[in-house]
């Protein structure tokens, strides 16, 4: 069927405006309303006035459509369901976890996480090495990674020219994008022999003294694994601390260069100091990723559940004990303890992350607040 | 008289020299560690195209793994086979991360189950691939009693959906309210309202979102070890175990042999390669479409 | 052709606010209503409220009976079909970024489902003549997206968008008040021209204005209707010593 559809030309009659008195637009006081240009006007208006409209095909359409409530409510339903789903799947990682780890769980209770024994022959499990490995390797990494990362978060906002800022920026944030398994073939490869042959004998002789790097050194081992493991974290406690320090008030620099300040003195009294839950919060965050790092550190950390005193020595963590031992994993007791490893890596890289995001929302939060 | 201790003019200059002595310090440390930092990455990514490129040929695009002792060999089905994982992975990932995203902006806002969401989804972001690849292998591996492609699929799906739905919330709350007021003020429906309007004003920050969370996963190996757990020949059944770029890596890596060496290489480089061509690409593509004007 | 609409004891608030108190009024079909006051007055809440536009903060809420033509418009229909009998121009231009000058007046019909395309192209020629933009913009029609046009021309595309869906009743709320003197001569000639075919509501804070375009008035203060009549009477001879003082600028 052929629809016809009218089109009126409502092109206003120029000239009948034209001539009509207009009423100053910017004439201040009162208003005189001349009674001729009303009648003149709706004269003009007039014949439009008199058409008969064809009935409207796009009225009785839009009238004829349903209110969309049920397409709504569905859509609705579906955006809820999508964001419940993100809640279930942390609900539902934390079931599966405890419920495959119950019989580790019951078999050693508190003690699996201070025997320092982990033999699958005899079928008796102690994580204190893995923990051990993990906190030591990802304390000494966050060591490593945060007054670098602070520094080139200054540099980027506070020193450095504009052009240069957006491809620092982007390179750092290229280190982000690298794979793990990349970085730990980078590492087998190259850092390993240079841990070995150049940076760990100038390590023992002028320090070998506190007794930490004693040993023999085969390159592999906790230190390669801290290092390796800072410049992974670099790119978040760097880009996340630069957010914060964004973040703090323009007119808060403002006032310490005022005042006479230095530029470290105005980056330390106005940036550092107000932004400085928020850097914790960067901080914090990079160690969380530390703590869970998985391929480029098992790749270089020796994987030997020992307790030594020596970063030379080989060492493991929670990570890279799953990694390396969870698809050879035979009999139930072995496995259910790996999940329990899995498990309290699971419970602490939670309670971090928790941590550190409430930190950093503290400060991000609060500043978009006061300047809106 | 009570009047302000005054400072001799020498100390006033030492201190004064102090202060400067500072701050050239500090500008001196930030300077230093910026190509302290700048160093590994132009080591790494140098020694990468290097190496890399210096073992590639067409084999390695066209061969699958030859066995041990036997020289040549490729990783075509590892290739293919993050395909299949990825794909899988985003097809699952991005509706959910991207319906979570769009339920935080329009319709959670300032709620406390919002709140609880948004919380949720960052601390998630954080869980270590490992757990996220435990629990996969609980869930389904154990169950089945065999490793899949599809395991492999669903552990990095579930790693994508936080990023996704923040940088989704994000950018849908750039657009402006007017621009939502506009489209109910016509009459349109909220949910066409929210595609055809919030969502089309916000898709190039989305689509930038999804690629980032795919780049994330596209190198993820740790929770690929026990679900899509490798595979030396051809599979394209999701129900089996399939090959991936990054175990293939991982495997060839400590391996003792040069040849696994080399070919570990040019992996990682066919890896980097292959996740910037592709954020390149959908880039482009999502550019392509935009009016002149538009913003 | 346009309808009648009566209000009948209107209240609205925003949270505790009782920003509408009791209000009635009568507004006639085929002519142009201005609604004048002072800022917070409650004008633009007055017109929000009778396409349902109010509700749509979650902290508003609106009580009473408005009828527009035989619609009790809080009982009878739900927001989306009100809305769609009922064209709403904006404070400022707010076209859809993403869609091109074409899409953006089909956008009314085709996000609700509409396909014919050869209806659609009568539409958006009819539309955008109506709005006296059709021979600014007619050759750039898909090429062009929304916001690339002056601000003006947004406005008036704005007003096509509204007319696309052929409605009953216009609102306007501020209209020019992000405009330049030119535009804003432009937009009032237009509202000047459509009166004889829809019922329009302006909300304007610019007396001159509401003189130039409207047959009928209202005072809005503080949340209530304070005095409505002839334009002409309001402002020549208002019965109210507040509206005097208004309209003479001894405040607002």
């Amino acid at each position: 069927m052929r629809l016809k559809f009218t089109v009126y030309s409502h092109g206003f009659n120029k000239v009948a405006w034209e001539n009509a008195e207009r009423v100053p637009m910017n004439k201040p006081g009162s208003i005189q309303l001349p009674q001729t240009v009303l009648s003149e006007r709706t004269q003009a208006a007039e014949p439009v006035v008199e058409a008969i409209k064809p009935p409207s095909i796009v009225r009785s359409f839009l009238q004829s459509k349903s209110s969309g409530k049920v397409a709504d409510g569905t859509f609705w339903g579906l955006m809820i369901v999508c964001a419940l789903s993100i809640f279930l799947i942390v609900l539902l990682i934390l079931s599966v976890l405890v419920v495959n780890s119950k019989l580790s769980i019951h078999t050693f209770g508190w003690k699996f996480f201070t025997s320092s024994s982990w033999d699958p022959n005899s079928g008796d499990f102690g994580a204190l090495p893995f923990i051990w490995g993990t906190v030591v390797s990802s304390l000494l990494a966050v060591c490593m990674a945060v007054p670098l990362a602070l520094c080139v978060s200054i540099f980027l906002l506070e020193i450095c020219p504009l052009w240069l800022r957006g491809p620092i920026a982007f390179l750092t944030e290229l280190l982000a994008a690298i794979p793990s398994v990349i970085y730990g073939l980078w590492a087998i490869f190259i850092l390993v022999p240079i841990m070995r042959d150049n940076v760990g004998p100038v390590l023992q002789k002028y320090l070998g003294w506190t007794g930490f790097f004693g040993g023999s050194n085969f390159g592999v081992g906790m230190l390669t694994a801290s290092v390796i493991l800072a410049i992974m974290i670099f790119p978040v406690i760097s880009s996340i601390s630069r957010d914060v320090m964004k973040a703090v008030p323009i007119h808060q620099r403002e006032a310490a260069l005022a005042l006479g300040a230095t530029r470290w003195e105005m980056i330390r009294m106005s940036v550092l100091r107000n932004a400085r839950i928020g850097i914790v919060g960067s901080v914090i965050l990079g160690l969380g990723r530390a703590l869970g790092e998985t391929m480029a550190v098992t790749m270089v950390i020796g994987n030997h559940p020992d307790i030594s005193k020596s970063l030379f020595a080989p060492a493991t963590t929670l990570a890279s004990v799953i990694a390396n031992e969870f698809s050879e994993a035979t009999g139930d007791l072995y496995l259910s303890a790996l999940i329990e490893i899995g498990l309290a890596l699971f419970l602490v890289t939670i309670v971090v992350n928790g941590i550190a995001r409430l930190l950093v929302w503290a400060v991000t939060r609060g500043n978009t607040a006061r300047a809106a | 008289m009570g009047s302000l201790p005054v400072r001799s003019a020498t100390s006033e200059r030492l201190s004064s020299l102090r202060r400067s002595a500072a701050n050239h310090l500090v500008t001196t440390l930030a300077i230093l560690s910026t190509v302290v930092v700048l160093v590994p990455l132009v080591a790494i990514l140098g020694y990468l195209i290097y190496k890399g490129a210096s073992s590639l040929n067409l084999a390695f695009f066209t061969h699958v793994p030859a066995p041990v002792g036997q020289p040549g060999g490729g990783m075509a089905n590892a290739i293919v086979g993050s395909g299949v994982i990825l794909g899988l992975a985003s097809l699952l990932g991005i509706p959910v991360g991207i319906g979570a995203g769009v339920y935080l902006a329009e319709y959670g806002q300032g709620r406390l189950f919002g709140n609880i969401i948004r919380f949720t989804a960052d601390v998630l972001n954080g869980v270590p691939s490992i757990v996220m690849g435990m629990a996969a292998y609980a869930l389904i591996v154990a169950k089945q009693q065999h490793f899949s492609a599809f395991a492999g699929g669903i552990a990095l799906a579930i790693m994508m959906v936080p990023t996704i739905t923040r940088t989704t919330e994000e950018m849908l709350a750039t657009v402006p309210h007017a621009v939502r007021e506009a489209a109910l003020g016509l009459g349109i429906p909220k949910w066409r309202t929210v595609i055809s309007v919030s969502l089309r004003t916000a898709s190039p920050g989305i689509i930038t979102g999804c690629m980032l969370a795919f780049a994330r996963v596209a190198g993820e190996t740790a929770p690929l070890l026990f679900t899509a757990f490798g595979n030396q020949f051809w599979s394209f059944n999701l129900n089996q175990p399939i090959a991936a770029l990054p175990l293939q890596i991982f495997v060839y890596a400590v391996s003792p042999y040069d040849e696994w060496h080399r070919l570990a290489w040019a992996g990682a480089l066919v890896l980097i390669a292959m996740i910037m061509i592709s954020v390149t690409l959908v880039r482009i593509f999502a550019n392509r479409g935009a009016l002149k004007g538009g913003h | 052709m346009g309808v009648d609409i009566h209000v009948e004891n209107l209240n609205a608030w925003y949270g505790q606010t009782h920003t509408l108190k009791d209000i009635n009024l009568q507004i006639p079909a085929n002519h142009a209503t201005a609604l004048i006051g002072p800022s917070g007055c409650g004008k633009s809440t007055f017109v929000r409220c009778l396409n349902r536009m109010h509700e749509t903060n979650p902290i508003a809420r609106a009580e009473g009976t408005v009828r527009i033509g035989d619609i009790d418009i809080y009982k009878d229909a739900s927001p989306v079909e009100i809305r769609r009998r009922i064209g709403m121009v904006f404070q400022r231009p707010n076209p859809f970024p993403t869609m091109s000058i074409y899409d953006n007046v089909a956008s009314g019909l085709k996000l609700n489902g509409f396909r014919n395309k050869r209806v659609l192209d009568e539409v958006v020629e009819r539309s955008l003549k109506s709005a006296a933009l059709w021979d600014e913009v007619k050759d750039d029609l898909k090429k062009k997206s929304g916001a690339s046009i002056s601000g003006g021309q947004q406005q008036r595309l704005c007003i096509a968008r509204a007319l696309a869906v052929d409605p009953e009743v216009l609102l306007m709320d501020e209209p020019a008040s992000a405009l330049d003197p030119v535009s804003t001569a432009k937009i009032e000639d237009l509202i000047f021209e459509l009166k004889s075919q829809y019922t329009i509501v302006i909300v304007t804070h610019n007396m001159q204005q509401a003189a130039r375009v409207a047959e009928n008035t209202g005072f809005f203060l503080t949340g209530t209707l304070v005095e409505f009549g002839k334009t002409h009477k309001i402002f020549t001879n208002p019965s109210d010593k507040r509206t005097e003082d208004y309209i003479t600028g001894r405040f607002g």
